[in-house]
């Protein structure tokens, strides 16, 4: 009895990286995909799933934990759970540091792959991916359930946005027995969950379950209420102890530049926005008629929105899309000046990618020209980048012009910050010098106003707003208990 | 003795070690003459190697001679002073040693007379002994007390009474005199009182004795018998006293449980009473029988030695005759594996429910003036020989020879062998046998029926463990209460109760110290296991397990100096571990003369004053255990059970000490035993902590219940069986202790109960005082408040609600990071920092490491995190020292090619060989080839060449090609333990470079078997000094308390240099408790280590180096100011090629090619050599630049300069501002020119070694290969014969040495220690006569023969000729002994041939190659850990159970001789062996051949033949092109 059983409580296996080769997610034939707006993603079979977590290698640093995953995951820990088939506490440990791994394990770009020892020298370890599964199987067993509060505090806490950082931080308040009310000022809650990533890598009946559970554990919605317009800060501050500020970073980066006018130029969550709303039935109005059907499309920015962007207009029935990239090509491989275990700056392509467009690199957009209000060419020229004593200088190679004939631009170069308008400006909150809200230990500069995620940090990942609202709800439970 | 010895700085008198030569010479027939004592200086002189000297090199440590009452020349004598002697034995002599002060001396002496009249006698004149004082010196001089004798008349006392009331009259005069003078009255000794033995010694070397006292060199000075004692000291102020022999002893070795051993003498003062020992009518006395005069038996000045005596003369005087009293004190080992009768095994069960054992090393000769003898602990740890002339004499000594006779004279020689007893009567005149003594003291009483009817049987009231009843619903809230984290579920339980084993990690330890933790820590946590280095060895618990024994007796002790059945009235328990179902039982018992009571160990939890309510709690749990006595409970269980919301559980290892500490201050701990029922205890190290500080079993109870939570959870299986899980656990548990015992050389757990072995760091006084009295605590901290606090926080976290979402059990984090664990320095930043910065040469990214591990480190993760320095006047940077310079000191560990892959390896040592600086071999030899420079100038040799215990690879070769030769005598991660290496880093190559069998794990054994004390390390010293003269030695040591006086010992010993190891360094693979829990932080040992060598002035002739867990310059300014001039890295090293800290080195599975040999992950190996040399510029550019800050331009003004050291002010930290560093930063005095660090060198002492003769006379040979044959005399005092000879020709001639038989040597007489050893291949060694231990020693290629004189009497295969451990780490060549030889024979052998005619215990321990011809008698634990070679062993035992009762049969087969190849093996060396050696008994067997062949056995082991049998296969597969081993280490 004493020899054999090495395996069963040992870490995976034993050189398990060696035996088995990372298997990366299929996904739906490029063909068949490119016709609906369902997710794209092929699960990997149990097995599959049982020989990936195989490959952790249950490091004394883990740094997917240390320095990869925002949320901390203990990720060697539900691996060896999953690997030794104990799903069940797996999901349990799972949901210990992360509130929606259904949807972490859907968009997250995964930083913790990145930061994974085996990524140094190998394929990493299949993160993301198994915390999908294990999210997979723990709804399908039921183990997801409603956690409602013991016993209530009797304290209020409204949440001003119900995007990740928002749901989070209300899930852990209405858990920790605080009344919370979620104000979202769209139609819908969900916020960048529901309007911002397409419907071909997060189906929205995945949020809607999640919003369900919160519901079920005491939180309210106040769907289509802006919160500082619709309601007053008086009466805030009156029927709350105090306000989670969840709003997200809004407002997008704009490109000054001639013929910026032209209404077929538009900012890429916009058009992002309507076809989400057009996936789920909802009235589309404004801008949101702007499709990219027969159209040559020029996506302006090289990340991930833009690449929701080439997606989405593939789907709608291009004619011919390109991505433009003021940064050069990054190399197939870690370049030294994004050192393991940080984000690596390497030549990623995604599925949208892969369903077809031109990308250009080191290509700078100079000006639009159109006929009457709709743009018909982008003029662009090449960038080159060096490095100089003030940072990186960019040059203009003579005679590099060239134009694109565009029917549609669409602008995904970021976001600066929150939305001033309404609230912010009538909570009369101070602000930093990148225009977001800064916060000590998730308080601003009012007392009883929090803030969490996009709001205080800038645009970032999902998961970075989940910790964050987290962190917050865990700063504002300490502060009601003290208080 | 103007020197006295007191505790300064981190420096405790209380851990100087002494060890020594020791002898003793008799006249069988009781005929007295002056020629005893003259080979009494004999013995001494030539033992004088085995002392040390100090300082001055004229101080010795002590030197002494006890012998009988010269009547004859004390007549004359006395008559001369006007004292006139009544009739011999009729009148009693006490040696003085007195007060310098007169009238305090003359009050001395009033308080003697009185008590000698007191006890009815009379004091009838003193002399002054005659002393040249001119002889001593200067130390000695300074302490020269005055010496005088005293007569006393005896009135008429029969012998027996009159030596018992000297005794009483001695002990009274201690007393008072230390009740009158207390301090003053220190220097007050009574060396000896007897109406038949004198003693005379003092601090000497052997031959200052003599000269010393005229009265020895008096040819009317007449004894029939002498015994002798030469010390070795590891500090350099010997006082007179502690010189040996003491009254009736003289002891070579250590008392390790010593301490228990005092604690439990105290538990048993309040029962003692004799008939023999006459109530004391003093006023103090407060019960009618007391005997006041003779408490407390051991004082706490006394050495173990002392004690050991002390107790030793109670017994006998109590009426034991000294040979019982000696078996009660030394029993052998009686286990099941023994062949002793049954009688004898009952006398030493029923006397261990008396009295522990003195355990520890021991060679013991001792006398009451008529019976003489000698006796050695059951491991024999320490070497005693003897002889018996023709003539009647008989000789006893540390080692054969120093006494010469000419061969017929010799009737017979030997050796005391483990356990055993040699005693002579001189007035019945004979030689009793071992067996004679022990059968007939076996059977004086019948101990075997005492024992039967009285002691309580386990099997009647347990049964094996049953299912525990638990209560599963809230066993997770109680495992909260007790601290439990997920980690130590998954790291610690899971693989003790699947296994059965403790777990093993790697990569050593980078968390803080408990007191720096902000995670409230377990009261364990706050102690460090002490470990036994150079002074004495551990233990070998996994090959020689059958010496120990966990076996104890609890329940009420009775009166020491009586026995009746009563006393083995006890519980008698095999281990301490109760499962739940046993205390059930326990409790459930309820008899008159035995009961249990239940006393609870809990304290209120709803409290603001957490320190005061806990007080309340042990004084109302003491006050109960009290209460329980006193209503007759001879059991009393200390039990948390009953927690609640509002009672929280007193740490259980503070409500034992309570209890123990409380009864035995009451003088009631020999009333009940102590039975600890907790829910905290699960580690091995809780349990050791648990026994260590007094409690006799323990029920882990819910641990048990954990057992359960694991297999509901399915970590275990679900179809094991709860019982299988819970004996699986209690058997790593059991292992686990006995591993711990093992560390500090104790067998067994009856003695290291209560013994506090162990060290608290961070710890205030106050408590320690109360509860743990007696444990070092060198830097204060928290006390009981804190500790309360620490456990209330457990405790409320279990019991209130938590956040939704929460997991159930904290990770914990102590092992591997977690975010929301404990603090570790190497982290993702640290790491990952690191790693950019020596891949990019990105100084930017150093600094920004440098600062997070500084900066960790402030955040309390070390000691020196709180340290500051303490600025001068900045000097501008480019006046500091070159980096270049600075790196020169650096070094890099001791990472075998074995742990760490070749690519690794290699790496590190052409990266410090282009530094300037050092890399180390590490335990694993090291391939010939890389001896050979690189076409590009690069070296792949490494400097320092390490020589371990297992002696990989060790050859004359290896060590010519050093430049530093290392003896590792313990390791940061596992002091005490051997290394390991798990059989799937045994490739073909590296097997080829140990010598040992591909796939086969390999142990290294955990002591040096020729390092049993410091005398025996200063032989190991000279021998690698004689086997490269060129090479500087140096001795690794491990950080713990007393750490500094064991270095002063190894300066004493003329090692070069001594490397201090702090606890937390890093390793291949090692129990996670040793990683854990052994040996304290290097800030501490290296601090004492730097005060006490200059304290001694030893501190100018040795380096001192530093490593544990150092990374960064500051790191290295740290130790460099309190004392270090090296340094060494190792995890730094390796993190810097790419090392991740994945902990997986123990599992092979490293994907960086580092801690593996995989060649599939080797060939992922991205080190280069570049990256170790950026790190160690970093480092040394970032020590300029504080050096630049602190004003120092050269390195070597900042070594020692603890002034430049402070505390960081304000610390803020709970927990860690209470720390007390004032002991660290103790500059020791320096007056007299004391140097701070080394200016000069050791004196060179291999100068008169007989190689150079031999070398002069072979110099022909050496030039031009000329065959040569010398012939000269030899003597024990010529040590290490060979080495030199055998470098000489390696450097000429390369590894392969000369054509066999080139050289030959005849010697004749007895050689002294490690004759022949690395000798070199084409020398010939013949000894006429006999040797001591360690011959052959790493013999690399040479022949010896040592073949017993013509003309002896005796039968040579029923003699011994040789000593122990002899071809220790051979590697080839053959030896042919031509009589028996002693413990150990070829331990370690890995490929030499030898025969011999019999050999001792643990023949061929370990081996892993070669072959082994036994013509004769073997001891016991034949072939333990043998993975590989043969021995064929002539097996004519069968008669009484066989050979194979007397082999280690775990890894071995025994096979009949049959197949022809082995037969013609066989006899083919025994021809050999005949004509070589002449051999009497190879002759009788050879004539008889075909009938003898069947008598022998070969030894196979099971390893060695499936490896032969897989290469032998892989060999005939012609096509294939996979080499042989990969299958191997699959």
């Amino acid at each position: 009895m004493n020899r054999g059983t090495f395996e069963i409580y040992d870490m995976g296996e034993i050189k398990g990286f060696l035996k088995y080769r990372r298997q990366d997610v299929g996904y739906r034939s490029v063909g068949e995909r490119v016709l609906d707006f369902k997710e794209v993603e092929l699960p990997l079979t149990p097995d599959e799933i049982h020989q990936q977590t195989a490959r952790c290698m249950d490091c004394g640093i883990p740094f997917c934990h240390g320095a990869g995953c925002p949320l901390k995951n203990c990720i060697p820990d539900i691996n060896e759970l999953v690997y030794k088939g104990r799903w069940r506490e797996a999901c349990e440990y799972l949901h210990s540091t992360n509130n929606f791994p259904e949807i972490t394990g859907r968009v997250c770009p995964a930083p913790c792959e990145a930061a994974c020892t085996l990524s140094i020298n190998d394929e990493p370890v299949l993160i993301r991916h198994i915390e999908f599964q294990i999210a997979l199987w723990g709804f399908q067993q039921g183990w997801i359930r409603p956690k409602p509060p013991a016993r209530k505090t009797g304290k209020r806490v409204a949440v001003a946005g119900s995007g990740p950082a928002g749901l989070a931080a209300a899930q852990q308040l209405a858990r920790a027995g605080h009344s919370v009310v979620v104000f979202e000022k769209d139609q819908k809650i969900g916020g960048m969950l529901r309007y911002g990533i397409p419907d071909f890598k997060l189906e929205k009946w995945v949020v809607d379950r999640r919003i369900e559970q919160l519901a079920a554990e005491g939180v309210e919605f106040e769907e289509g209420v802006n919160v500082g317009e619709d309601i007053s800060i008086r009466y805030l501050r009156k029927m709350f102890d105090c306000v989670c500020l969840a709003m997200g970073a809004r407002q997008p980066r704009d490109i000054a530049v001639q013929g910026r006018g032209y209404e077929n130029i538009v900012f890429a969550m916009e058009y992002l926005t309507a076809q989400n709303r057009r996936c789920a039935g909802e009235e589309v109005n404004g801008n949101g008629v702007v499709t990219a059907k027969d159209k040559v499309v020029v996506v302006i920015g090289g990340g991930d929105t833009g690449s929701d962007c080439v997606g989405t207009a593939r789907r709608q029935g291009a004619k011919k899309i390109y991505q433009l990239e003021i940064l050069p090509r990054p190399p197939q491989t870690r370049p030294p000046d994004t050192p393991w275990p940080g984000w690596p700056r390497i030549m990623r392509t995604s599925s949208s990618h892969e369903e077809g467009c031109e990308r250009l690199w080191g290509v700078m957009t100079k000006n639009f020209s159109g006929y009457e209000r709709r743009v018909g060419e982008v003029h662009c020229c090449r960038v080159e980048w060096s490095k100089e004593a003030g940072g990186w200088k960019i040059k203009e190679p003579p005679g590099s012009d060239f134009v694109l004939k565009a029917d549609l631009v669409l602008l995904a170069m970021g976001f600066l910050h929150v939305e001033h308008e309404g609230l912010i400006r009538n909570l009369d909150l101070k602000l930093d010098e990148k225009g977001n809200v800064p916060a000590d230990s998730y308080q601003t500069s009012e007392p009883w106003v929090f803030a969490a995620g996009d709001t205080i940090n800038g645009a970032s990942l999902v998961v970075s707003a989940i910790n964050s609202g987290r962190e917050a709800a865990a700063a504002i439970d300490c502060w009601l208990r003290g208080a | 003795m103007a020197l006295k010895l007191k505790n300064q700085g981190l420096y405790e008198t209380r851990y100087e070690h002494d060890s020594c030569g020791i002898g003793a010479v008799v006249n069988i027939s009781g005929v007295k003459d002056h020629s005893i004592i003259e080979y009494g200086r004999q013995i001494l002189l030539n033992l004088h190697h085995r002392g040390a000297a100090g300082a001055d090199e004229t101080t010795g440590d002590g030197a002494g001679i006890l012998f009988q009452i010269p009547h004859e020349f004390f007549f004359v004598e006395c008559e001369k002073a006007g004292i006139s002697l009544p009739e011999p034995s009729k009148y009693g002599v006490g040696m003085v040693f007195g007060l310098k002060d007169a009238g305090l001396r003359e009050r001395c002496d009033r308080i003697l007379e009185d008590a000698i009249a007191y006890y009815g006698m009379r004091a009838i004149g003193w002399r002054e002994a005659p002393v040249r004082s001119d002889c001593l010196g200067k130390i000695a001089l300074e302490s020269e007390p005055s010496i005088r004798q005293v007569f006393v008349d005896g009135a008429g006392l029969e012998e027996e009474a009159f030596e018992r009331h000297l005794y009483l009259a001695r002990r009274r005069a201690e007393r008072l005199v230390r009740e009158t003078f207390g301090e003053e009255g220190e220097d007050f000794y009574v060396a000896s009182l007897s109406c038949r033995t004198i003693c005379y010694k003092g601090m000497f070397m052997a031959r200052q004795l003599f000269a010393y006292y005229p009265d020895l060199e008096d040819r009317r000075v007449k004894s029939a018998l002498a015994i002798v004692h030469q010390r070795y000291s590891t500090n350099t102020f010997p006082s007179w006293r502690l010189a040996q022999p003491f009254h009736c002893i003289a002891h070579n070795g250590e008392i390790n449980t010593l301490s228990g051993n005092r604690s439990w003498m105290r538990a048993r003062e309040p029962k003692m009473s004799s008939g023999l020992l006459p109530a004391c009518a003093c006023p103090h006395a407060d019960r009618g029988d007391n005997i006041c005069d003779l408490l407390p038996v051991l004082s706490p000045e006394m050495s173990d030695s002392a004690c050991f005596d002390s107790v030793l003369e109670l017994l006998v005087r109590a009426g034991r005759s000294m040979p019982h009293a000696m078996m009660m004190m030394i029993p052998e080992a009686f286990g099941l594996k023994y062949h002793i009768s049954t009688d004898k095994r009952a006398f030493y069960e029923y006397h261990s429910a008396i009295m522990e054992p003195w355990d520890g090393p021991a060679a013991m000769v001792f006398t009451d003036g008529r019976l003489i003898g000698g006796t050695l602990d059951r491991n024999g740890l320490r070497p005693c020989r003897y002889l018996v002339t023709t003539d009647g004499l008989a000789i006893l000594a540390s080692e054969a020879g120093v006494v010469e006779f000419e061969p017929q004279r010799i009737k017979r020689k030997g050796r005391l062998r483990p356990g055993h007893m040699f005693l002579v009567d001189t007035v019945e005149g004979r030689i009793i046998t071992d067996n004679d003594i022990k059968s007939k003291i076996a059977r004086q009483r019948p101990y075997r029926r005492w024992l039967e009817e009285n002691r309580i049987e386990l099997r009647g009231l347990f049964d094996a463990p049953k299912p525990v009843q638990s209560d599963p619903e809230t066993t997770l809230q109680r495992m909260r209460a007790f601290g439990y984290t997920a980690e130590e579920l998954k790291m610690v339980l899971t693989p003790m109760v699947l296994d059965g084993q403790e777990p093993i990690g790697s990569m050593g330890d980078d968390t803080p110290l408990a007191v720096l933790s902000d995670r409230p820590r377990l009261l364990f946590s706050y102690f460090k296991q002490l470990f036994a280095q150079v002074t004495n060895p551990p233990i070998d618990p996994l090959r020689e397990g059958l010496v120990m024994s966990l076996m104890t007796f609890t329940g009420r002790r009775r009166n020491l100096l009586d026995e009746t059945p009563q006393h083995c009235r006890q519980l008698k328990l095999p281990h301490p571990v109760l499962a739940n179902q046993d205390i059930e039982r326990l409790r459930a018992v309820n008899r008159a003369d035995f009961k249990a009571a239940t006393t609870r160990a809990v304290f209120d939890a709803d409290t603001s004053d957490a320190g005061g309510s806990l007080r309340r709690g042990l004084d109302l749990l003491v006050a109960n255990a009290k209460k329980a006595i006193s209503d007759g409970a001879s059991l009393i269980i200390i039990s948390d059970r009953e927690i609640s919301e509002s009672k929280a559980a007193i740490p259980s290892l503070l409500a034992v000490a309570a209890v123990h500490r409380g009864l035995l201050n009451e003088g009631l701990r020999g009333e009940a035993g102590l039975i600890v029922e907790s829910g905290e205890p699960r580690e091995v190290m809780h349990f050791c902590l648990l026994c260590g500080y007094g409690a006799n079993a323990i029920n882990p109870y819910l641990a048990f219940e954990c057992l359960e939570q694991l297999q509901r959870s399915g970590e275990a299986p679900a179809d094991m069986e709860q019982t299988a899980a819970a004996d699986n656990y209690i058997a790593a548990v059991k292992k686990g202790i006995l591993k711990t015992m093992s560390k500090m050389g104790i067998s067994t757990l009856r003695s290291y109960s209560g013994a506090q072995l162990f060290e608290a760091i961070g710890l205030n006084g106050p408590f320690i005082d109360k509860y743990f009295t007696g444990t070092s605590s060198r830097i204060s901290g928290i006390g009981l408040e804190e500790i309360a606090q620490e456990a209330l926080a457990r405790h409320k976290a279990a019991f209130e609600i938590r956040a939704g979402g929460a997991m159930e059990l904290e990770f914990g984090g102590e092992y591997h990071f977690r975010n929301s664990g404990e603090r570790h320095l190497w982290n993702p930043v640290t790491v990952s920092r690191l790693q950019h910065a020596v891949i990019n040469n990105d100084a930017k990214a150093y600094a920004d490491y440098a600062v997070a591990v500084n900066d960790q480190s402030r955040k309390l993760c070390t000691l020196r995190g709180l340290f500051e320095f303490i600025a001068g006047e900045p000097v501008p940077l480019e006046e500091v020292e070159p980096a270049s310079e600075i790196i020169k000191r650096f070094c890099t560990g001791a990472m075998s090619h074995g742990s760490i892959s070749k690519e690794a390896h290699e790496c590190i040592a052409v990266a410090m060989n282009r530094l300037g600086a050092m890399s180390n071999t590490g335990e694993g030899g090291e391939d010939p080839a890389r001896y050979t420079p690189e076409p590009n100038g690069d070296s792949k040799s490494c400097g320092i060449k390490q020589v371990a215990s297992g002696r990989f690879g060790v050859t004359v070769n290896y060590l010519a090609n050093a430049k530093e030769l290392q003896i590792k005598m313990a390791q940061g991660a596992k002091p005490g333990e051997g290394g390991q290496l798990p059989g799937h880093k045994v490739t073909d190559e590296i097997a080829r470079l140990r010598y040992s069998t591909p796939g086969v794990t390999l142990i290294s054994p955990p002591p040096h078997h020729d390092i049993y004390s410091i005398e025996d390390l200063a032989q190991l010293i000279y021998d690698l000094k004689c086997g490269n003269p060129e090479a500087r030695v140096s001795v690794k040591l491990v950080a713990e308390v007393g750490v500094g006086t064991v270095a002063a010992g190894v300066a004493k010993g003329n090692a070069d240099e001594v490397l201090i190891s702090g606890h937390d360094g890093g390793t291949g693979a090692s129990p996670l408790s040793s990683i854990k829990h052994t040996g304290c932080p290097w800030e501490l040992g290296l601090a004492e280590t730097q005060q006490v060598l200059v304290m001694n002035g030893l501190r100018d002739r040795i380096r001192v180096q530093v490593d544990g867990q150092l990374k960064t310059g500051r790191d290295v300014v740290v130790a460099a100011l309190l004392g270090a001039e090296r340094f060494g890295f190792g995890t730094a090293a390796l993190v810097t090629l790419g090392c991740t800290l994945l902990r997986k080195c123990h599992e092979g599975a490293c994907p960086f090619g580092i801690g593996t040999q995989d060649p599939q992950l080797r060939s992922r190996f991205r080190g280069k050599p570049e990256y170790i040399e950026r790190f160690m510029n970093f480092v040394a550019e970032e020590v300029r630049r504080i050096m630049a800050q602190l004003g120092l331009r050269k390195f070597e003004d900042m070594v020692g300069r603890v002034d430049r050291l402070g505390v960081r002010k304000a610390i803020e930290h709970w927990k860690a501002r209470g720390l007390d560093f004032s002991a660290v930063f103790r500059l020791p005095d320096t007056s007299g020119g004391k140097a701070i660090r080394q200016t000069n060198g050791q004196p060179r002492k291999i100068g008169d070694n007989l190689d150079w003769e031999i070398l002069e006379k072979a110099k022909s040979t050496i030039e031009n290969k000329q065959k040569i044959l010398i012939e000269m005399p030899i003597r024990n005092v010529n040590r290490t014969v060979g080495a030199i000879l055998s470098n000489r020709i390696v450097r000429r001639f390369g590894p392969q040495g000369l054509p066999d038989g080139t050289i030959e040597v005849v010697f004749r007489g007895s050689a002294g220690q490690s004759f022949g050893a690395f000798l070199a291949s084409g020398v010939t060694f013949r000894l006429i006569g006999e040797s001591n231990d360690y011959v052959g020693k790493g013999l690399s290629g040479g022949r010896i023969i040592v073949q017993t004189p013509e003309g002896s009497p005796f039968a040579a295969y029923e003699n011994v000729i040789v000593g122990n451990t002899v071809l220790y780490g051979a590697t080839g060549g053959e030896a042919f002994i031509n009589g028996v030889a002693g413990e150990r024979f070829a331990v370690r052998n890995s490929g030499a041939t030898a025969v011999v005619e019999g050999v001792g215990d643990h023949g061929c321990e370990y081996m892993t190659a070669g072959v082994v011809v036994v013509l004769g008698q073997t001891g016991c634990n034949f072939a333990a850990g043998m993975s590989g070679g043969v021995a064929y062993v002539l097996d004519e035992a069968a008669a009484w159970g066989g050979f194979d009762t007397l082999c280690n049969l775990d890894l071995v087969e025994l096979e009949s001789i049959w197949h022809e190849e082995d037969k013609k093996l066989l006899k083919d060396l025994i021809e050999r062996h005949l004509h070589r050696t002449g051999s009497a008994r190879a002759r009788q067997i050879l004539d008889a051949w075909p009938d003898m062949v069947g008598k022998f056995v070969k030894v196979m082991p099971m390893d060695y033949r499936n490896a032969l049998q897989r290469m032998r296969a892989a060999e005939h597969r012609d096509t294939e092109t996979t080499p042989a081993t990969e299958e191997v280490f699959r």
